[in-house]
């Protein structure tokens, strides 16, 4: 399986797309064919600070739930409002309209500590 | 026989794998004050010694003949049909389903009985029930700070006050601060919570305003008021309701509560020394999976027929663990299907004409002590069916009465020093004029 080359992966299977100070978040589309059809997200309130590697929602699918951990720290500008009337966008878009927040970067270098798509293919292979 | 489940050897080998000599080095942390000491066990006794000596003991119950009990259990006629319903096998003796879809019948009580305290409370999902009103309380409580992220919560003091000591005890693991909210105590005042003070004891980091209809003292709150004193500072309302006043009171949905807690024992359950009772709770669908226990769905199955389900689980502890919205799933099944058979057998009109015949004679009762000069409302402004009256010197005369056979009440002074001199009288459908008559003249020959 490959992943897109412009964004960056965590262990815990988000991804991360930074653009100067401002990064998008997500689960892979690994996650979310391992979880299976998701019905629920808990999206994090904008204006919450979050710290890389800890959790901050939750993703409810028919077979699992399980916590969100934020690849990146940083202050929540935007939540994917869609995601609360389609949590299955997750499932169909998870690179594209079925990201999850937006963030104002606490730490930009944080990024280097996070995985390329190959090594992140290697990983989940 | 000794019961004996170890040997001697077995226990020189435990010690001796943990490095210890002997059982009292084992325990020689703990004081001695605290120690069992020696037993003085009384030698074995035949069957029938024990029963006498049962019997003897169940002499010893003082069965009164006229009581005015009440402060959070209310003893209410109990159809018969209640305890045939509850007494059949198929649900008396089945525990928690967990293979719950294999149990249809139990869930389709569950699912009528969450569906009947919806009406009757006027919000849009209710649990499967839990162990009781003061643990619905404070499960509530939490559930608002879930909700709105906040760590602290406020409660009335016109809240009974056991359940606010279980809920400073729910609160205390989590770190919850719990602010009590005076009420009015004084002598002819309104015994309820003031909206004006809700607003400025409630700062932006309070997370519910908890709230009771009607309070301890069985004055009417004014719910709508505080419900919106609570929403300007951001926080939810809390309404804990007593369910058979909903007949005739404002129903919670309708006045803006967020949660609602009640016990549940005034519907089919009689008064009972330690339960079991039943908690209710319910809320608006917004924040359904950040209710705690259980809950019951309908749906259709492949062929298109109806079935029931326990639903939304990933809320509970065997799927989200220590993030569960309360590590505390049972429920109370048979209870809540007592409330579910009482509200079915009473219906609509009937629980109405409880609450009516409830409130009447508390005011028979209120006048008949005023008429005759024993006692008079300690509070002023509408109560439900239990009033608050000042008689001098009431502890003594409380006891003297027992001794009689006549329980005058309550005595709200052991919570409430402000409420020392104050007896708190409870009636429902079964008060008769002869018990209103019997304690006002008991009242009279103690003055």
């Amino acid at each position: 399986m490959s992943y897109p080359d412009d964004l960056r992966y965590s262990k815990e299977h988000e991804w991360v797309r930074v653009e100067g100070t401002r990064a998008t978040i997500g689960i892979t589309s690994f996650a979310a064919d391992e979880l299976g059809d998701i019905v629920f997200i808990e999206l994090p309130e904008v204006g919450a600070s979050l710290s890389q590697f800890a959790s901050f929602g939750v993703v409810e699918s028919v077979k699992a739930v399980s916590d969100l951990y934020a690849p990146i720290g940083g202050e929540v500008t935007e939540v994917n409002e869609a995601l609360r009337d389609g949590p299955e966008l997750l499932n169909s878009d998870p690179f594209g309209d079925g990201w999850i927040a937006r963030v104002e970067l606490a730490d930009p270098s944080e990024v280097e500590s996070l995985m390329d798509a190959g090594a992140y293919a290697a990983e989940t292979g | 026989m000794t019961y004996s489940p170890h040997t001697d050897s077995d226990r020189a080998r435990m010690l001796e794998e943990i490095g210890v000599s002997s059982v009292e080095e084992l325990f020689a942390d703990i004081p001695a004050a605290v120690r069992a000491g020696a037993w003085d066990i009384p030698p074995p006794l035949a069957e029938q010694e024990v029963r006498a000596e049962l019997v003897r003991l169940a002499g010893r119950n003082r069965i009164p003949d006229v009581s005015f009990l009440g402060a959070g259990a209310y003893r209410h006629l109990v159809p018969a049909v209640v305890s045939e319903v509850i007494g059949r096998p198929e649900f008396s003796t089945s525990y928690t389903p967990y293979q719950p879809e294999v149990s249809q019948g139990t869930l389709q009580s569950i699912y009528e009985f969450q569906s009947l305290i919806c009406e009757l409370t006027g919000m849009e999902v209710a649990t499967a029930s839990h162990y009781d009103g003061a643990t619905a309380t404070a499960e509530a409580a939490l559930m608002a700070c879930r909700l709105t992220r906040r760590h602290r919560v406020a409660v009335s003091a016109g809240v009974s006050p056991d359940y606010r000591r279980v809920l400073e005890t729910y609160c205390s693991g989590p770190g919850v601060e719990v602010i009590t909210v005076p009420i009015d105590l004084a002598d002819g005042g309104s015994g309820t919570t003031d909206p004006a003070t809700v607003a400025a004891l409630l700062a932006d980091d309070v997370a519910c305003l908890v709230a009771a209809q009607p309070n301890f003292y069985g004055q009417v709150e004014p719910m709508r008021e505080l419900a919106d004193a609570a929403h300007g500072a951001g926080a939810l309302f809390v309404a804990v309701v007593e369910p058979t006043s909903l007949a005739i009171l404002e129903a919670p949905g309708e006045y803006g509560a967020d949660l609602v807690a009640a016990e549940g024992q005034p519907l089919g359950i009689p008064v009972s020394f330690g339960g079991p009772y039943v908690g209710l709770m319910a809320a608006r669908m917004a924040s359904v999976r950040q209710m705690p226990g259980r809950l019951v769905g309908a749906t259709r199955d492949v062929q298109g027929r109806r079935g029931y389900v326990l639903t939304l689980q990933a809320r509970e502890q065997h799927i989200r663990r220590e993030k569960a919205a309360s590590n505390i799933c049972t429920n109370q099944a048979l209870m809540a299907l007592a409330a579910a058979a009482y509200l079915t057998a009473v219906g609509p009109q009937g629980l109405r004409e409880v609450a009516e015949l409830g409130t009447t004679q508390a005011r028979h009762l209120a006048a008949a002590l005023e008429a005759s000069g024993v006692a008079e409302r300690r509070f002023s402004g509408p109560y439900f069916a239990e009033v608050a009256v000042r008689v001098p010197d009431a502890a003594r005369r409380h006891a003297t009465l027992a001794e009689r056979g006549i329980v005058a009440g309550h005595l709200p002074g052991r919570e409430e020093p402000a409420l020392a001199d104050t007896l708190l009288l409870a009636t429902t459908e079964l008060t008769t004029d002869a018990d209103i008559e019997r304690l006002v003249s008991a009242l009279e020959e103690t003055r």
